[in-house]
């Protein structure tokens, strides 16, 4: 069973797979030669490098420019005007013309989506600062926000970016932009939240997704009353607006304190609770560490007290609470290694940095994968974000899990899918050129498919396994050359332990 | 010469032989699956036709997610109180025109009357062909649609996420032998109603993903991918429960996979409605017809969170509904399956009685559910929720969904309900006189 304590991992302790491990957890893998690098750096240094990437790497330019922020904003006054002008006269033609200009809108603003999930998927691919993006991902699953419900593409990228701006930074600033963001007030309703009409999406999602967890700690009235406390929150295009004429200012009493709340009173009495420091690191370990299928043993649930009573001492700052789940002892322990499925994401993007396949196949083809497979950037499938683990994995995700490696590895899609084939050439063998190069031919086929299992698994491969792909080797080719290498990858994806890290 | 015994054996041999057949002889299952459906299906026949074959009942879940607004389906225009709570997006009585919009009447229902968008669900009622049973319920209602759906989803209200009714039912019946065909889901995640602890439903949003690519590149990749995908397990188990999880679920892809595909390749006799739920009962009305061992099919439709604006949506939604239901039942009648299929609508809870500051409605409790078939009571079943008598503005529920499920697993899955749904239910009377 791991250790309830925090303590970290003995710098003795920290090897090449351990390394490998941590790249894999804390961001989404690395080549052999990286792995390699992390480990030179020992425990210490490689965390700095990932956790405090600020001053470590410099961040990819966000080349915003590349979006129009304007696609859906709203109508300007002689817009409005126009429209009631034809409704008024009973103009026809003219208010048909107006939802034809709209539907046109409509139709540029979900290229841009689309544009921009291509985008952010390729950041993720090509980041310095793999943590960055990672807990970004984390943020969107978060505070799940889904395109679909607010149609504007601009407000979803100011989100995502907000996320980045304070991926690993304060939680508690974080959730104060969040009751200010455009694409949550309008996802959560917030902008319909007014004095004598209430509207509790916003205060309900607050306690129970956000905060504090599912039926913890608060009540259905807490919910009536925070919602009172958020009403005149809303925005006007970009911006965050306090429409201090729709706001109730009477006196509300919320998780047993009373007064004349508003918004952010209601986040310091939220965040006050301990229960919310206990959830949102039972949230990153199921991320980062376990996602706990059969629940928590008693070590574990005091080891994630322990991180929470970390975060509460920093006042919600993420850094020191990430840095030292990453340096623990506990994170590294045998029964947490290739315990985590990956998600969709994770899969895709792990593939391409660790086994360095082409990075510029089509982002297309790897955004409507994740889409199949249940992971659609900017489009979580409800508020409460992906559910993770076992959720991703049934028998038709599992398929598309194995075609997009191979899609991937080859550049070669299934016919009936819209990814576009290419011929961009993929070179397997850095994978192994550390390798011994001595030895006969049998003995090379024998090591170099058990190296390629072990990296792409994490543990040592079941002989089984060894023996499929040597057996397959050897009946074509019997050498170990760059088309047999992506053969044994392409069957290594279709292996079930492929889909855990 | 073969008899219906025969068929009858050879195919209970074969829902209890299939994994193990499949999976020893991996290069076979193709020919197994086409054989033994050869043996069991002379053209042109009918499962329920032939004696000496029980178990060819099959149950279609609809759920409706986001909480579908029961008062503005089955809506009470006999009520003042329902035009007083919901000025903006009430529904009128028949022949009004209050809202632009007229329920339409139900037999022998009094001051009770249907969405007007729900004009083919109207006529299957009228022809004896569906039901709807009103205010279902459960005690102390939450409020959020994921509680609220697992409370549905696992038929109890303690919280815990392990299993589903459905599961329960296919593991109480399976003995041991799960069948990987016995549950089939359509869509990209698996409801969690339809997991049990052995029997694992297949899910799959679109059948043309379904199969791995790699044959493609080069066929002597085939050889090493069955070995590595229908091994089900590796001794000594190398590592965790997710592996063995992993292991199985790979395990009923691959022995799921062929045989989905040449199901729905065929065209439907009759024409489907183009919307996402008529897509997918299309699908399942194409897996019945092929003759599937699948008991229970899952579909969904999400949407119906009208927190704002709700008229437009709700109308388009429902009549979305109303036809792709009508247009499935057609179907099974022109399969000669209608006798077969027993359809189930619900939604996780309906929507609170008064309107809401943004022409919608927020989240309520108690809402109707529908059934669908030739084997249905029809009519209205239960007693509509008083609008008077509200726990904190939502509706008191008059009859508890379990009750419903028991129903239906009693009457017309012939399951033992008290098991599976760990608890005595009262069952609902769903089935027609001398059918249950």
């Amino acid at each position: 069973m791991p250790t309830s304590s925090l303590k970290p991992l003995k710098q003795s302790e920290f090897d090449y797979w351990a390394a490998q491990h941590l790249l894999n957890r804390a961001g989404f893998g690395g080549t052999p030669d990286q792995v390699q690098a992390v480990l030179q750096m020992g425990l210490d240094g490689a965390i700095e490098y990932l956790v405090e990437y600020e001053e470590a790497v410099r961040p990819l330019p966000l080349d915003v420019d590349q979006f129009d922020s304007d696609i859906m904003r709203p109508a300007n006054n002689m817009e409005r005007q126009l429209g009631l002008q034809a409704r008024r006269n009973g103009d026809e033609r003219a208010l048909e013309q107006l939802r034809q200009q709209r539907q046109q809108r409509q139709r540029q603003d979900r290229r841009q989506i689309a544009q921009m999930q291509r985008w952010w998927l390729k950041r993720m691919i090509e980041t310095g600062r793999p943590l960055e993006e990672k807990m970004t991902l984390f943020w969107h699953g978060h505070f799940a926000t889904g395109y679909r419900t607010i149609e504007d593409s601009w407000h979803m990228l100011q989100q995502n970016n907000l996320f980045r701006t304070h991926a690993t930074g304060n939680f508690a600033d974080l959730v104060s932009w969040i009751i200010r963001d455009p694409a949550m007030l309008e996802y959560l309703d917030n902008n319909e939240n007014r004095k004598g009409s209430p509207n509790e999406n916003l205060a309900r999602e607050l306690m129970e997704l956000f905060c504090l967890g599912e039926g913890h700690d608060y009540t259905e009235s807490d919910i009536k009353e925070a919602a009172r406390s958020l009403t005149g929150y809303t925005f006007d295009d970009d911006e965050f607006v306090f429409n201090s004429n729709q706001h109730d200012d009477g006196m509300k009493r919320v998780l047993g304190k009373t007064g004349r709340f508003d918004g952010d009173d209601l986040l310091r009495i939220i965040l006050g609770r301990t229960s919310c420091s206990e959830f949102i690191c039972l949230k990153l370990y199921k991320f980062f560490v376990n996602d706990l299928p059969d629940g928590m043993d008693a070590n574990t649930r005091k080891f994630i007290q322990r991180l929470a009573a970390e975060f509460r001492k920093n006042q919600y700052h993420l850094k020191p609470v990430l840095a030292t789940l990453f340096k623990s002892e506990h994170f590294y322990d045998r029964a947490n290694r290739s315990a985590l499925i990956k998600s969709p994401i994770q899969l895709m993007v792990q593939t391409v940095r660790s086994l360095r396949t082409p990075s510029d196949r089509s982002m297309t083809a790897l955004v409507g994968a994740g889409d199949l497979m249940g992971q659609n950037l900017f489009q979580p499938p409800t508020v409460k974000g992906w559910d993770g683990g076992r959720a991703w994995i049934n028998t038709s995700t599992l398929f598309v899990r194995q075609n997009i490696v191979i899609y991937l590895l080859t550049g070669q899609g299934p016919e009936t899918m819209a990814w576009e084939s290419d011929n961009i050439p993929y070179d397997p063998m850095h994978l192994l050129e550390h390798l011994d190069q001595d030895g006969n031919g049998t003995d090379r086929i024998d090591a170099g498919v058990t190296y390629l299992l072990k990296f792409c698994l994490g543990t040592n491969p079941h002989p089984e396994r060894v023996e499929s792909l040597t057996t397959f080797v050897r009946s074509n080719g019997n050498r170990l050359g760059p088309d047999q290498a992506i053969a044994c990858l392409c069957l290594i994806a279709a292996m079930p332990e492929y889909q855990l890290c | 010469m073969t008899t219906p015994q025969d068929h009858a054996y050879s195919r209970r041999l074969f829902m209890q032989q299939g994994v193990t057949l499949a999976s020893m002889a991996a290069t076979l299952p193709q020919f197994i699956q086409r054989s033994a459906a050869g043996m069991l299906m002379p053209e042109g026949s009918m499962l329920s036709s032939q004696a000496g074959v029980p178990e060819d009942q099959v149950l279609v879940i609809v759920q409706l997610g986001g909480g579908n607004d029961g008062l503005n389906t089955v809506v009470p225009y006999g009520s003042d109180i329902y035009y007083k709570a919901r000025p903006a997006i009430a529904i009128g009585a028949p022949g009004s025109s209050r809202n632009n919009a007229a329920a339409l009447s139900i037999d022998g229902a009094d001051g009770i009357g249907l969405h007007p968008a729900m004009s083919e669900f109207k006529e299957m009622m009228d022809d004896g062909n569906a039901a709807i049973i009103q205010g279902v319920g459960y005690p102390n209602p939450n409020r959020s649609h994921f509680t609220s759906m697992d409370i549905w989803h696992t038929a109890n209200n303690s919280g815990t996420r392990t299993n589903g009714w459905v599961g329960r039912y296919f593991d109480c019946t399976c003995k041991g032998t799960p069948d990987p065909e016995s549950g089939v889901s359509i869509g990209r995640e698996t409801p969690l109603a339809m997991v049990g602890d052995q029997q694992k439903p297949v899910s799959f949003e679109n059948e043309e993903f379904f199969k791995w690519q790699g044959q493609n590149l080069n066929s002597a990749l085939e050889d090493p991918y069955h070995r590595i995908t229908r091994s089900g397990s590796l001794e000594p188990v190398p590592s965790n429960n997710q592996m063995d999880f992993l292991m199985r679920t790979s395990l009923d892809a691959q022995l799921s996979s062929d045989r989905i595909r040449a199901a729905v390749a065929k065209r439907p006799l009759v024409n489907y409605p183009r919307n996402r739920l008529a897509q997918q009962l299309q699908t399942v009305g194409a897996m019945i017809r092929d003759q599937m061992r699948t008991r229970v099919y899952y579909v969904s439709l999400g949407g119906f969170d009208t927190h704002a604006g709700q008229v437009g949506t709700h109308q388009n939604l429902l009549g979305q509904v109303s036809a792709s239901l009508k247009a499935f039942h057609e179907d099974m009648k022109a399969q000669g399956n209608n006798g077969r299929v027993l359809t189930m609508v619900f939604s996780e809870f309906g929507r609170r009685v008064r309107q809401n500051g943004s022409s919608g409605t927020d989240h309520g409790t108690a809402a109707p559910m529908y059934l669908v078939g030739d084997m249905v009571r029809p009519g209205l079943h239960g007693v509509h929720p008083s609008l008077t008598d509200l726990d904190n503005g939502d509706l008191k529920f008059t009859l508890d969904f379990r009750r419903v499920y028991a129903g239906i697993l009693e009457q017309w899955l012939k399951a033992p309900s008290k098991e599976i749904l760990r608890g005595t239910y009262k069952p609902v009377n769903v089935l027609k006189d001398g059918l249950a």
